[in-house]
């Protein structure tokens, strides 16, 4: 028993005594001295109040400005909570995540209001303060985990860097703790895992390795910005299953920053809505997900509902594609196997797979980019040539593709009445005001005014952009349109809208869609038919309602499951039955 | 549409005048002087290009302010219509230099395979070869004329232009615009000089002002060394050499050419830098 004067310690002492009062109780140390130097709201480990952001932007050929990135915010965060942070990109999401430890990203800064992590203001505590702080009390783990860790290092010198750096643990007591942790995290080889470089383990393990670095210094608070966001569906569930019984059996506080929905109902105890930096509503996780107040967010937990009635389509198929086989040097690598699908005029076959199932080369085998080794396609009863150089002008026109990146699909130096005007031109021979009658028309179609016709790319949002690369391939009048991941880079109420505007465009104009997507959320909503691939074969095909119905086969079983749903509790169903199964096998 | 822009663009260009640094003004500055003294050298020279005015040699007084070179010319009139001939071949030069590198390093990116690796081992060869010896190699086999001069310093120079553009081009030739252009069934004319060129021509433009430079040095070099611009025609860097023997005796004369010939590389490296520093993006400072 010994006691201390408040007075008499600085701040780091005071940290490591708390540590110490944590474990051992009260009675071990008496504390004297005026209250407030040790504030005994102990519960609180961070509050932000009344947060502001402001970020310096340059526009081209006008003087620098100032935008306001995030406007008030305020939050409150107890010990070994979860707090789940959720908007559309540009709500400052991840802005106030990296606030909550001190830091803003280049041309950023923080321009008002109080971050206060265990008991002071961490925005006034200067360069060495924020050193002490960081790694310390506070961790983060990114998004792209293969973007986050060195490639030159073995795994275990990033992950006990920090706590060696800070002095709170001897490197063997470190490698100790950091082993432990990969066993917590599920990691396989976790006595052995740490020797490895970053690129010998996969995505889905090295974010559980980031995780693993963030718990290892023992921090009071981890920020987690996407860390699953990156990772197909079916390594999504580990990944979040083990970060969130990790946050669950350390006692770690976090902010678990993303875009879905679904996924933060499986891991926050709390949720904030954010929206163009303002805080929309704030709520229990229950609360939220069943009952939201505001307009936005009850719009964000129906997303992904799409009246959609189903198409039987016409009797003749307008693609038919037998025995594909396809690969790249020579054949060695063969990325797609005997793959044979049909596509009725008028209708939407979704192709699902993970990535590296090889969907995206199928659509290059369609369009002639890479020609098959083996297999034909049929399009519009006519055989189609295997070389895109050999192709008809009208089999190109008839055969539209819409790419994920609409940033990368349009010609930056080209104004949206040449990228939609040009196919006018091509194809028809449109040329002048007629050409710019039809340009207007489209954007009609698109649900976008005509004074956008004088934009440059540049000049659009995500959801603009993609809309127009629609208008372009709309131009052309095709019988078919590929649309390789049109919606996953888009938020999810845009993506919405878009997919909407794709269902009307397909009812006006009778074009049928081979819909290239990793979502099964977006093939629910609007799909005829399935075709589920499995590294370069189709393992299940056919209309959806037969798809989507059981007996499944096992790699179909697994997708389905992976699919977070908008439920607390899926992710602890979704574990359970995999692990009674595995069991069971 | 296109002459509605056209206030527009000149208005731009005066408010990117006056937004720029000092040292761009200070260059773009020197490169109008040179320009105009290139289109008014007849009107602002006292005498003729060639004429003999006086013995050799003179030294600077009221009526040669520069003195005299070693025929007796007039050293400031020759300093003027260097101007006119040295700038003049060079830019000649740089264009056809460019558009040979333009083209076959568009070509060899948008087609790739055997065309991109046929060009590119051509290239290869010739620049493993130093260049002022290649050129003085070439001038000693095909004479000394302009035209011969022209051509052959604008071959030895595209070869730099070409992995330029190459290395940029295909950087663009692989995004997704360029694949919709592809599968829309464009010809190559269309997606080299629509899709692909646009895009790359800052960093072209860039290079056309330090290729510029490059090409009148060399042609400077190769002057003085006599196998390039041949008298009476007058240049810079032949008046170097006609009265380096001054410098022996103190005079600082002959320095002025090669003084002309600096600080225009020095005016053009700063307009280039500023080009870059804007096309680029980069925040000031």
């Amino acid at each position: 028993m010994f006691s201390i004067n408040r007075g008499d310690v600085d701040y780091e002492d005071l940290q490591l005594l708390k540590k110490l009062v944590h474990m051992n109780g009260d009675a071990l140390v008496s504390v004297t001295g005026a209250k407030d130097s040790w504030p005994e709201n102990r519960d609180t480990l961070l509050n932000i109040r009344n947060l502001r952001i402001e970020a310096t932007v340059y526009p081209p050929g006008e003087s620098p400005k100032s935008v306001i990135l995030v406007d008030d915010v305020s939050l409150t965060l107890k010990r070994g909570r979860v707090l789940g942070l959720i908007g559309e990109s540009g709500a400052g999401k991840s802005t106030i995540g990296l606030a909550s430890m001190g830091y803003g990203r280049g041309g950023v800064k923080i321009t008002g209001g109080e971050v206060i992590l265990n008991d002071r203001d961490i925005l006034k505590i200067g360069a060495s303060g924020m050193r002490k702080l960081r790694g310390r009390e506070v961790c983060y783990v990114a998004q792209s985990a293969a973007a986050a860790f060195n490639p030159a290092h073995r795994l275990m010198e990033q992950v006990v860097e920090a706590a060696l750096l800070h002095g709170m643990a001897t490197r063997a007591e470190a490698e100790k703790r950091a082993v432990a942790l990969f066993k917590k995290l599920g990691l396989p080889d976790s006595e052995t895992i740490g020797r490895r470089f970053p690129h010998q383990v996969s995505g889905g393990q090295l974010q559980r390795v980031m995780t693993a670095m963030a718990l290892c210094s023992e921090p009071d608070l981890i920020v987690f910005d996407e860390p699953t966001t990156a990772l197909d569906v079916t390594t999504q569930i580990e990944v979040l299953a083990a970060i969130r019984d990790a946050i669950r059996d350390t006692g770690v506080a976090a902010i678990y920053i993303t875009h879905d929905l679904a996924v933060v109902a499986q891991v926050a105890d709390e949720i904030l809505v954010l929206r163009h930096g303002k805080l929309v509503e704030r709520g229990m996780t229950q609360q939220i997900i069943n009952h939201p107040h505001e307009q936005y967010t009850r719009a964000l937990v129906s997303v992904h509902h799409i009246d959609h009635k189903q198409n039987d389509g016409g009797n003749a198929p307008v693609l038919s594609a037998k025995g594909l086989t396809a690969g790249y040097g020579d054949g060695a690598i063969k990325v797609l196997r005997d793959v044979s699908l049909d596509l009725h005029t008028g209708q939407t076959l979704a192709v699902v797979g993970e990535s590296g199932s090889g969907k995206s080369t199928l659509a290059r085998v369609i369009t002639g980019l890479l020609p098959p080794l083996a297999g034909s396609i049929q399009f519009d009863g006519r055989q189609l040539p295997p070389l895109l150089g050999d192709r008809s002008k009208e089999d190109l026109r008839q055969l539209q593709m819409i790419y994920q990146m609409a940033d990368v699909a349009m010609n930056p130096r080209q104004t949206v009445a040449t990228i939609i005007g040009r196919p006018l031109e091509f194809y028809f021979e449109i040329r002048g005001a007629e050409r710019d009658r039809r340009v207007a028309e489209l954007l009609d179609k698109i649900e976008m005014g005509k004074d956008l016709a004088n934009r440059y790319p540049a000049e659009l949002s995500g959801g603009q952009k993609q809309r127009v690369c629609i208008a372009r391939a709309l131009a052309a009048k095709p019988n078919l349109i590929i649309c390789d991941e049109v919606t996953s880079a888009l938020d999810p109420l845009v993506a919405n809208g878009i997919l909407k505007l794709l269902l009307q465009l397909q009812r006006d104009e009778g074009v049928a869609y081979l819909f290239i997507t990793h979502d099964l959320a977006t093939v629910r909503s609007i799909a005829d038919s399935i075709s589920v691939m499995y590294r370069g074969q189709v393992v299940r095909y056919g209309p959806k309602g037969q798809v989507l119905s059981p007996p499944f086969d096992p790699y179909t079983e697994l997708l389905l499951s992976s699919v977070p749903e908008m439920e607390i509790g899926w992710l602890d169903r979704a574990i359970t039955s995999r692990r009674m199964e595995s069991a069971g096998n | 549409m296109t002459f509605l822009h056209s206030p527009r663009v000149i208005r731009t260009g005066v408010s990117k005048f006056k937004s720029a640094p000092l040292s761009a003004k200070f260059g773009i500055s020197i490169i109008i002087l040179y320009m105009l003294t290139a289109l008014f050298a007849p009107h602002l020279a006292p005498y003729g290009e060639a004429e003999i005015v006086a013995t050799p040699f003179e030294p600077w007084s009221a009526q040669f302010w520069l003195g005299t070179d070693n025929l007796g010319r007039d050293m400031f009139t020759r300093l003027v219509f260097g101007a006119r001939n040295t700038l003049g071949i060079a830019l000649v030069t740089t264009v056809l230099a460019f558009s040979l590198g333009c083209s076959a390093g568009l070509a060899a990116a948008t087609f790739g395979g055997w065309t991109d690796q046929l060009l590119s081992r051509l290239v290869d060869v010739l620049m493993s070869i130093p260049q002022l010896i290649f050129a003085l190699l070439l001038l000693s086999i095909f004479g000394t004329s302009i035209p011969t001069l022209i051509v052959v310093i604008a071959v030895l120079d595209s070869t730099r232009v070409f992995r330029l553009t190459r290395a940029v081009a295909i950087n663009v030739a692989v995004l997704d615009y360029v694949e919709a252009a592809r599968l829309r069934g464009e010809g190559p004319i269309w997606i080299m000089t629509r899709e692909i060129l646009p895009n790359i021509a800052p960093t072209l433009i860039a290079e056309f002002g330090l290729r510029f430079c490059f090409v009148f040095l060399l042609i400077s070099g190769l002057s003085f060394l006599g196998l390039g611009i041949q008298p009476p025609t007058a240049d810079w860097g032949s008046m170097v050499r006609d009265s380096a023997t001054l410098i022996t005796y103190g005079d600082v004369t002959p320095l002025l050419p090669a003084g002309a010939i600096a600080l225009l590389a020095v005016a053009i490296n700063l307009v280039v830098d500023w080009f870059l520093h804007w096309a680029s993006g980069l925040k000031e400072d």
